[in-house]
């Protein structure tokens, strides 16, 4: 069939499809917009719909569709179950097609307030939005949304579809007056451009066709503007190079290569890099793929680094251009979309994943939060779901890192939940705080050994954790007794010498409890410097508070005492009278009774107080301490 | 015309020596070819036991190519693993055997021994129980008995609904189920790949390749297929509107039907009872991307479990289908 001047043909018609590369673009507008209608319309129109697919849609349509007996377009890429009975898009979804320029990759993405996150997901990769707007409504709260996280998210470039102009007679000035409306909107965001069309999806008015009832209209159809658009693959290209390494290649022993993707700019063979971490450089001795080695390789590129000599390079590092390295901090300025129904507390470690780096974190200060129907900045003291915040985070290690308004794919992080893997928010770094060159830690000369020598034992943390009444400071008590008396130098704190002093300004909040715990974890910090064995007692309910203290000091420096008794045994002790008071709903927020205690998954010690007295339960810690090592 | 059909030893000799590409790949394949190696990448760096699904067909066999390609010159750092339902197209077994060896990669050859025991078979026991045993809880028996915690496979968006909303790296619990209503949020090209023990991600390098995609880029790269893919003369019988090829003798003729040679291809492979041929002339890899271009029915409309009703691929996968 295809012969030879068929398969040369062939090749040069296969040549034109995507001789311009790829285009993502994302779809927005409120729910009657008419937004999956376009899409439906893009993929009809573009006639990349099989007949078995056209089949389907008209059995569909009769059988879900609101329009009677036309085809419903929307029905084409509303997918899930639950989605075609309520007929909302509640995730996104992505579509393709093409034209003989471009392949398309699109995101549609659901409009309303509650799916904020899944719109920031389609538009972290988009170089384009469309943003949908109803001739017959105008301007609404969603369009000002929308705008807001598509520039917020970094998409370049901006297009407004004014839709249903078959609704407003293809009035001229109707139309004029949205375009005038939305460029006041958007006026002071980042967009490079902002293109307004007017369209009808459902009649396919400037679409692919130009349309003879808007012949006032002179600009580009939809898809003459979506064919010629820069995409965001060609700007980076012109940024600084850079290079996170994501998995070294040893093929055997005489290669050592780094395999990543060039996320900017372009770099030759030959050319001199930077490690970020370290700032040692080498020479690019050879650009491997599988294709035959490179002279150049540019952005968006997947490749394997050989350097001319040996460096200590890992996943997790960042090979940069010398002249014009990346940031490299613990401590960075950025806007984060939270998008976890649990609140985002202030203090409290999660693991921030950037590129090939991943790292505890926390957030260490709230300045405020956005609202984003009005662009208003409001005070906050945590996140919810969905709402976007302004914030200072402070990572355990040093990070690599460019500003997400200069480099995307360097600038943005995700924040992980430590225990449900959940991903709960999504981040762009504005600006690093403070240089790491700028700050070396004053090496003393009496350090932590030294002290802890000087008193003749090794010091550690003992955390008691458990409900009010279940026996910790009992227990603590017994222990820092029996401690004292072999003559160990120990130091205890509880509740009560910590609320009343540093920590007065807090209440019992999540947000707050996040704060306290952090607060009594860094003076535990300290005193374990000293060389002291510190006892804690405190109720501490979250797991994540706790794993974050861990993890601070050395290893097997923390050890968790889970002081367990049933809370009808607490409540029956109940020795301060603070259960009768939070029944009788004086107290709020109160562990076991209206706030959650999330109890030690594998704790060192678990102590059951309802079935051992206390003194035998400090024998057991005691024992612990000295089948560690800890005490002779 | 077979001439430009690439053997599958000349094939396996490209990653051995120092290959030169002679022409330029398509932009858009090698932006799309990029974003694969990337996410393949991530999972050999982030997982500890990953696996590669090998189905034998094109997708898969695109997937296997790039996993050669992001690795190279090691070999990808994972095994991979093929589901025989006991029920296949008698090429394909040959194909997978003849590929493994060229390229010295570590083929996992599963089938579900109790399937096996009980003779399932798809013409007696119907499309349904067949594939939830000999594939679905097959799929599953092999993911657990190698504690696997990543499984790539080559699904894409553009298949099927369903997919069109699911992740690249898509959640599966400790009993293999996909919650389409729980899914993680992904952003850029950042992936989370923290898991609780015995939990796992399906991971799908394909997710925005289309179908004409992947044949443009099999032309492209020049990666050998199963030649049931080409137009060829076999003998088929007309059941349900579908044309099904008799590939043994385990398929019994009813009154009447009498196997036709026919010219024809397939345009995906799996079971061969439940399979349909298409009548083509289509004898190339230029001559089915011709084919397609001009094509007017999705690729689905010969899998015939997918027509049970609709959101049925939806139902499979919350059941742990691929």
């Amino acid at each position: 069939m295809a012969d030879g001047d068929g398969a040369d043909e062939l090749r040069e018609r296969l040549q034109r499809v995507g001789d311009c590369g790829v285009l993502r673009f994302i779809t927005c507008g409120s729910v009657d917009d008419g937004k999956s209608t376009l899409i439906g319309r893009l993929l009809f129109d573009s006639k990349l719909l099989f007949e078995d697919q056209i089949r389907a849609l008209e059995h569909d349509s009769r059988k879900y569709g609101t329009g009677g007996h036309e085809i419903d377009f929307a029905l084409l890429v509303d997918g899930l179950e639950a989605e075609r009975e309520q007929g909302i898009t509640i995730d996104v979804a992505y579509r393709f097609f093409n034209t003989e320029k471009r392949k398309f990759i699109v995101a549609d993405t659901p409009g309303h307030e509650q799916y904020t996150r899944n719109m920031a997901t389609g538009a972290s990769t988009a170089d384009l939005a469309i943003i949908l707007v109803d001739a017959r409504k105008g301007l609404l709260t969603q369009t000002r949304r929308h705008t807001y996280i598509a520039n917020m998210l970094g998409i370049r470039h901006a297009v407004l579809a004014v839709n249903k102009m078959d609704l407003i007679d293809h009035s001229r000035s109707g139309f004029h007056q949205i375009v005038s409306d939305y460029m006041a909107l958007a006026e002071d965001l980042s967009f490079a451009s902002i293109t307004a069309i007017p369209i009808s999806a459902r009649y396919g008015d400037n679409i692919f066709q130009r349309s003879k009832l808007l012949k006032w209209y002179n600009g580009p159809t939809l898809m003459e503007h979506l064919d010629q658009v820069e995409a965001a693959a060609d700007d980076v290209l012109d940024k600084p190079f850079r290079f996170p390494v994501q998995w070294v290649n040893r093929p055997n022993l005489d290669v050592r290569g780094f395999s990543g993707t060039v996320t900017g700019g372009r770099l030759r063979s030959g050319g001199t890099i930077r490690v970020a971490h370290s700032g040692k450089e080498a020479v690019v001795s050879r650009i491997m793929t599988a294709d035959g080695d490179l002279d150049r390789v540019n952005a968006g590129e997947a490749v394997t680094l050989v350097l001319d000599r040996e460096i200590d390079i890992t996943r997790g590092d960042m090979l940069v251009e010398p002249n014009s390295p990346s940031e490299v901090s613990d401590q960075f300025a950025a806007e984060i979309l939270w998008m976890a129904e649990e609140k985002m507390h202030p203090g409290r470690s999660y693991l921030l994943k950037s590129g090939s780096q991943t790292t505890p974190a926390s957030v260490t200060a709230l300045k405020h939060k956005l609202n984003i129907n009005t662009f208003k900045k409001e005070p906050a003291k945590s996140l919810d779901l969905n709402e976007i915040g302004i914030c200072t985070l402070s990572t355990s290690k040093l990070m690599a890192f460019d500003r997400y308004k200069v480099q995307r794919e360097t600038g943005a992080f995700i924040l992980i939940d430590r225990f449900t893997n959940q991903t709960v928010a999504a981040g762009m770094i504005d600006f690093s705080l403070r240089r790491a060159s700028n700050t070396h830690t004053h090496v003393m000369d009496v350090n932590k050994a030294r002290r802890a020598e000087l008193k003749g034992q090794k010091p550690a943390v003992l955390w008691f954790t458990g409900l009010s009444g279940a026996g910790k400071s009992t227990i603590a008590n017994l222990v820092e007794c029996k401690l004292a008396r072999n003559g160990r130098h120990t130091y205890s704190l509880d509740g009560d010498n910590v609320r009343q002093g540093l920590n007065r300004d807090l209440g019992f909040t999540d947000a707050d409890r996040v704060e306290n715990i952090r607060r009594i974890g860094e003076v535990a910090k300290l005193f374990l410097d000293s060389g002291l064995i510190v006892t804690c007692s405190f109720i501490s309910p979250f797991r994540s508070e706790r794993q974050m203290i861990r993890e601070q000091v050395e290893r097997g420096e923390f050890i968790e005492i889970f002081v367990d008794a049933p809370i009808e045994v607490c409540i029956e002790r109940d020795p301060k009278g603070l259960y009768a008071k939070a029944q009788a709903g004086k107290i709020d927020n109160f562990t076991g009774i209206d706030s959650t205690y999330e109890p030690p998954d594998s704790p060192d010690l678990h102590i059951r107080t309802s079935e051992v007295s206390a003194e035998t339960a400090a024998e057991t810690v005691i024992d612990e301490l000295v089948k560690r090592g800890l005490i002779g | 015309m077979t001439s430009n059909r690439a053997t599958v030893s000349e094939y396996g000799k490209r990653f051995k020596s120092q290959y030169r590409r002679q022409r330029e790949l398509s932009p858009h394949l090698r932006q799309l070819e990029a974003e694969s190696i990337h996410i393949m990448r991530e999972v050999a760096a982030e997982f500890d036991r990953p696996v590669m699904l090998y189905s034998i067909g094109k997708d898969s066999t695109v997937l296997l190519h790039l996993a050669m390609k992001a690795f190279w010159p090691s070999k990808p750092p994972f095994p991979f693993l093929h589901i025989d339902s006991l029920w296949e197209f008698k090429e394909m077994g040959k194909f997978r055997n003849e590929l493994s060896a060229a390229l010295g990669i570590e083929m996992i050859v599963h089938v579900n021994e109790d399937g096996r025991t009980q003779n399932i078979n798809p013409f007696i026991h119907g499309s349904a129980l067949h594939t939830r045993i000999l594939r679905t809880d097959s799929l599953l028996q092999a993911l657990d008995e190698g504690r696997y915690d990543a499984a790539f496979g080559g699904g894409r968006r553009d298949e099927e609904k369903s997919r069109a909303k699911e992740r690249i790296f898509s959640f599966r619990n400790t009993k293999h189920a996909w919650d389409p209503r729980n899914q993680r949020p992904e952003l850029w090209h950042t992936y989370n790949t923290r898991i609780q023990p015995g939990e796992s991600i399906r991971v799908f390098p394909l997710s925005n390749w289309t179908e004409l995609d992947v044949w443009q880029y099999l032309l492209e790269e020049e990666i050998p297929i199963v030649p049931l893919y080409f137009a060829d003369e076999r003998p088929v019988v007309k059941r349900e509107g579908a044309l099904i090829m008799v590939d043994d003798d385990r398929m019994a003729l009813e009154d009447g039907e009498i196997p036709e040679m026919k010219r024809v291809r397939f345009r995906t492979l799996g079971c061969y009872p439940l399979t349909g041929a298409i009548e083509s002339e289509a004898a190339s890899l230029e001559d089915i991307v011709l084919e397609m271009l001009t094509t007017r029915t999705s690729e689905r409309a010969g899998r015939l479990i997918d027509f049970d009703e609709a959101g049925s691929m939806e139902k499979k996968k919350r059941e742990g289908y691929f």
